[in-house]
């Protein structure tokens, strides 16, 4: 059994077959990381490029502790304070960090399909970490991930994806992983922040965050992406607080308990208040946690697909 | 095909590991027995339901997956894991591993390494059904041994399960093509 892809771009090119490998993979690196040394040698011969050409702290933390915990050695490159500001294109770039013997790239870039760009261009396994407003698989895969560890299987499950759905690349990723596995999916959010089409991806959309809600097991409640965005697509923080936010008194006054999720970083008070995000009904921090088992599950499995061929 | 232990004669010698096991740990106060995945596993819940059914002994028994540890990743394996089970500490313990046949040595060099990983043990012992002599590409050998078996490259030594295969069994096959272990 091995993944049907060389590379990790997107969970839209992922076999359901893939994502039950992965988990079933990251079962295991989750008892790892319960031992006394939370370390395995599986990957001491390879070595993995962090490129993150934007911000991240969970991704890239994440990802760095996976790949220590598998034993594999890291380069971690940010494009602020690289030559990149001398004006390198990133294909140069690329180019000249895998001659220096590099096995794997992992990547973050605000420019949409950048890491499929690179896959083209360079014979090393490409990783997603997020590709402006495209995909962002790992999050996708883990945020599925935990889901089914508290609610035992996506299949049949409500989840509703909340806010900004326009500029998420994490929507994207959640909807195609919760489709593939069974789930029924719901967005909503203000109308401008809703991508035209998105229903012919067979999601459910509405404009009423209650009636999303009171419909869903988990909602998934994404940020405002406000560097995404170029024009004002809603009138105040403030309103979209009002209107959108979700807090401790909407989810008391829902008819049944549901599962609170975020991606993080939250911008605590805006689409989601302290209330609700430090609550029971919170999984934001075991999405933090599955995340580091999801991403050695997705470097060991690509590290050895690599060498199959 | 040649039979090498039958169905009986397979259970005696389980039982004669199990009481030379109680010979040297008495009432496994100390001593922990972990099985290797997948194989090791079957002989481990063998020696420990005989010895928990029959000997009324107390024990502690978890299971071990080596598959991160191998040193044949990235050499055209790619590997799914089985699960490791071990929900108590192995610090200053005896722990006795448990594998189903002794070949070249590599699945309990592995081993070790990986049940390091959880603690130091005091000891480490090793339990096999089949001990492959003048095989061994690393100089590991096992503390009790059920059978010696002397075989060709070309022949492998097989372990049937009741549990799997229906039936207990060794066997050794003659001529078997296998992927040359590098």
């Amino acid at each position: 059994m091995s993944l049907s892809t060389k590379h990790l771009l997107g969970i839209k090119d992922l076999k359901t077959s893939d994502i039950e490998l992965i988990f079933k993979t990251a079962d295991n690196f989750k008892e790892i990381l319960k031992r006394p040394i939370k370390k395995v040698p599986t990957l001491r011969d390879t070595t993995i490029v962090n490129l993150f050409y934007e911000n991240s702290t969970r991704t890239r933390i994440s990802f760095e502790l996976a790949e220590k915990r598998l034993g594999a050695d890291t380069i971690n490159f940010s494009a602020s304070g690289s030559s990149v500001s001398k004006g390198e294109t990133l294909i140069d770039t690329a180019k000249n960090i895998l001659s220096m013997k590099v096995d794997m790239v992992v990547m973050r870039h605000s420019a949409s399909g950048a890491p499929h760009f690179l896959a083209n261009h360079i014979d090393a396994a490409i990783i997603n970490a997020g590709d402006g407003t495209n995909e962002h698989p790992t999050q996708g895969l883990l945020d599925a991930y935990s889901i089914r560890e508290k609610h035992g299987t996506l299949r049949g499950k409500k989840i509703a994806i909340l806010g900004d759905i326009m500029h998420s690349r994490v929507a994207l990723s959640n909807i195609y992983c919760l489709k593939k596995l069974g789930a029924e999916v719901t967005v909503a959010g203000p109308p401008t922040l809703i991508p035209k089409h998105i229903d012919s991806l067979g999601v459910h959309v509405t404009y009423d965050i209650k009636e999303a809600l009171n419909w869903c097991d988990v909602a998934n409640i994404l940020r405002i992406q406000l560097e995404r965005q170029n024009m004002p697509l809603f009138s105040s923080l403030r309103e979209y607080s009002l209107f959108y936010g979700v807090n401790k008194q909407l989810l008391d006054s829902l008819q049944k308990e549901i599962t609170i999720m975020h991606p993080g970083p939250i911008n605590r008070g805006v689409e989601l208040s302290s209330d609700a995000a430090d609550s029971h009904h919170s999984i934001i921090l075991n999405q933090v946690e599955n995340g580091v088992a999801i991403r050695m599950a997705v470097l060991y499995l690509l590290a050895g697909k690599k060498e199959l061929e | 095909m040649k039979t090498l232990l039958d169905s009986k004669k397979f259970n005696v010698v389980i039982q004669r590991l199990a009481h030379q096991l109680i010979e040297n740990h008495g009432d496994f106060s100390q001593s922990v027995i972990i099985g290797i995945q997948p194989r090791g596993v079957l002989l481990a819940n063998r020696l420990v339901d005989y010895l928990q059914v029959n000997r009324s002994l107390k024990l502690k028994y978890g299971k071990l997956d080596i598959t991160f540890y191998r040193d044949d990743f990235n050499k055209g394996n790619q590997l799914i894991p089985d699960q490791t089970d071990i929900n108590f500490s192995i610090e200053a313990k005896k722990v006795i591993l448990v594998d189903d046949v002794l070949y070249t040595g590599r699945t309990i060099r592995s081993a070790l390494d990986a049940i390091l990983d959880f603690g130091r043990p005091d000891k480490v012992e090793l339990v096999t059904l089949i001990d492959r002599r003048y095989s061994r590409h690393l100089p590991i050998q096992a503390d009790y041994i059920g059978m010696t078996v002397d075989a060709l490259i070309s022949e492998k030594v097989k372990v049937y399960w009741a549990e799997n295969e229906g039936e207990d069994k060794v066997v050794l096959l003659n001529n078997v093509i296998e992927k040359p272990k590098k």
